[in-house]
């Protein structure tokens, strides 16, 4: 106020004017780069909305053509243009239990291995080896599983595992020969290395997050470390230790490449794991490009919206789990 | 007394045998992995590998093409992934962290980080290559930048959220407006995890195949034109082990040990580069 008194009228408006100009010209830009940003975090939701309705436009004609049949019919025939869907399914889910059932044990004991027995110098190397089998490729381990990993199933384990459960009633069908070599059971054996790193990369995660004073006044009972681990860490753990391992679950129902390499690609379901299947990602995989007809397209991507459904399920349970542990723990 | 305690110990003794065998378990098959990648595919290491086409079947040839093809994918990904992944994470740490948008958004990024990638390339298909009518390189970097965005999203949330709020106040407290704010302050002090967010990107697409087989497809003749088909490593390396002449899965090899040595340093680069940002 006393510059106006000084100076005069005129020198101030244009101050007043140009200093205003200048606060709405920042104005905007805030304005504009918020809207900006704003977009950008839209755009996330719409790249969401977009792969759920190209699928679902994409799947129509063949669910208009096979209705529910589609989810139980076992027949998949390009000749005839008859497609079900039932042997990639069950492939699907039946190479994610191997794998799973392999890795969450194993992935719970490295886990248990780097936070409560590994001398504190070799925690971060140990670790970060393991994480480093995630960033593996997956067509590494698909190329690494046809020409080392399945030859050697083939020559040494399966003849073994035929050899040794052929008597006994209901796993002489699991494990019924010719030992092939690549298969339901190979799959799930590289699926579970390829989804170890990411079980044991959150239950480690969560285990380090008990408060040590739990752990301290069990072990001040006398507890012994496994004592400890069982009846402490993993009860606090729980709902964290579900979440990873619904992760590596949905990792291990999408996988593709590695899977399709060594499944063997038969559209059948055999009561033998040694059998080749096949799995919806390996399906896509090499049909898609050979598709040749709307409706055979169609039935792949049928196919893909079935797939995406599934893991979207287990992805979310898994969000809403570590979600729930990273409240309790904080 | 004494059998219970000794029966205790000896639980404990063979569970933690266990984990030690558990962990040998798991560091095996890295080694094992990586060595035979550098046995099979060392080998066939040469200059030719760089600067020559793929041959057909039976003739000497290299892998440029597809290292080419690799390259201008994974840098229009980048190109295109990154500004959107940066500013949705800014406005999820910035604009609006208490919003119900950004828990949305989160969730739905967090879904989109672990969907399947061969869902992604139907995606694209249905959107792009449909339409046109043909495969195209620009297909196949459009699946890929669908692959980035929630990786470089997730990093930049995260980092931005570990800048201390007292720099944003200081920011406020000189008269600096919020977009000022972000980009001169808030960016530049969560840099280092911004660029580890893009290294791991890189690293997830380059090894990327599945979105790759119906979008750009492949492409034998070394074409660098991105409305046409384009060759890309992991794809060649997928139809080359596939196939049944011998010099062709030599070549198969040959890339696997550059993409997987390629995507091995980039995540170790990322790591340490985090971990100098953590301490500084």
């Amino acid at each position: 106020m006393v510059d106006v008194a000084l100076h005069g009228g005129a020198a101030v408006t244009a101050e007043v004017e140009s200093r205003s100009r200048v606060l709405g010209r920042l104005r905007l830009t805030d304005a504009a780069f918020r809207n900006l940003t704003r977009a950008a975090a839209l755009a996330v939701l719409a790249i969401l909305g977009g792969v759920m309705l190209s699928l679902v436009s994409g799947a129509l004609p063949a669910l208009r053509e096979f209705g529910f049949n589609f989810l139980i019919e076992e027949r998949w025939n390009p000749v005839t243009e008859k497609f079900g869907a039932i042997a990639p399914i069950y492939g699907t889910v039946v190479t994610s239990f191997i794998a799973m059932l392999i890795a969450v044990p194993v992935g719970l004991m490295i886990a248990m291995f780097l936070t409560e027995l590994c001398p504190m110098r070799l925690r971060r190397p140990i670790g970060i080896a393991i994480e480093l089998l995630a960033g593996i490729p997956s067509i590494i381990y698909g190329i690494w599983g046809l020409f080392v990993f399945a030859p050697f199933l083939q020559q040494y384990v399966q003849p073994a595992l035929i050899a040794a459960f052929g008597e006994i009633p209901i796993l002489s069908t699991l494990f019924a020969g010719p030992p092939y070599g690549i298969g339901v059971l190979t799959a799930g054996l590289i699926l579970a290395i390829m989804v170890l790193p990411f079980i044991t990369s959150i239950s480690r995660d969560v285990f380090d997050a008990v408060p040590p004073m739990l752990k301290e006044s069990a072990y001040g009972l006398g507890c012994t470390t496994w004592e400890v681990i069982r009846y402490v860490v993993l009860p606090y753990t729980r709902v964290g230790v579900i979440g990873g391992i619904m992760l590596g679950l949905g990792r291990a129902l999408g996988e593709t490449m590695a899977v399709t390499f060594v499944i063997g690609n038969a559209h059948k379901i055999s009561g033998s794991i040694l059998a080749p299947g096949t799995t919806i990602s390996a399906t896509i995989a090499n049909e898609f490009t050979e598709a040749v007809g709307d409706l055979y397209t169609s039935a792949l991507i049928a196919l893909g919206l079935i797939l995406f459904v599934i893991t979207f399920i287990v992805l979310a349970f898994a969000r809403y789990m570590l979600l729930r542990i990273e409240k309790r723990i904080g | 007394m004494d059998r219970l305690y000794a029966a205790r110990r000896r639980r404990n003794a063979i569970t933690m045998a266990l984990s030690v065998g558990a962990t040998l378990f798991g560091l095996g098959w890295l080694v094992l992995i990586l060595g035979v990648l550098l046995y099979e595919g060392f080998s066939g290491l040469s200059l030719k590998v760089f600067t020559e086409m793929t041959p057909p079947p039976g003739a000497d040839g290299g892998l440029l093409n597809p290292i080419v093809g690799s390259l201008m994918l994974t840098v229009i990904a980048v190109l295109i992934g990154t500004p959107l992944g940066i500013l949705a994470g800014t406005y999820m740490a910035e604009y609006g962290r208490h919003d119900r948008l950004t828990s949305v958004v989160r969730f739905i990024n967090d879904i989109l980080l672990s969907a399947p990638s061969i869902v992604i390339g139907l995606f694209i298909y249905e959107l792009m290559v449909a339409p046109m009518g043909h495969f195209s390189g620009w297909a196949g970097a459009v699946a890929l930048a669908v692959i980035v965005v929630p990786v470089v999203v997730r990093t930049t949330e995260d980092m931005l959220m570990l800048v201390p709020d007292t720099l944003r106040e200081a920011a406020a407290s000189i008269g600096l407006p919020r977009a000022l704010m972000i980009t001169r302050i808030a960016y530049r002090a969560a840099k280092a995890g911004m660029i580890t967010g893009v290294l791991l990107a890189i690293a997830r697409i380059s090894g990327e195949t599945a979105p790759l087989l119906f979008t750009a497809l492949n492409n034998q003749f070394g074409s660098v034109n991105l409305n046409a088909p384009i060759a890309s490593l992991p794809v060649v390396i997928f139809q080359f082990a596939l196939s049944p002449y011998a010099d062709w899965q030599k070549l198969a090899w040959t890339g696997a040990l550059i993409i997987t040595f390629t995507v091995l340093a980039l995540s170790i680069g990322a790591r340490a580069l985090s971990a100098s940002g953590k301490q500084s």
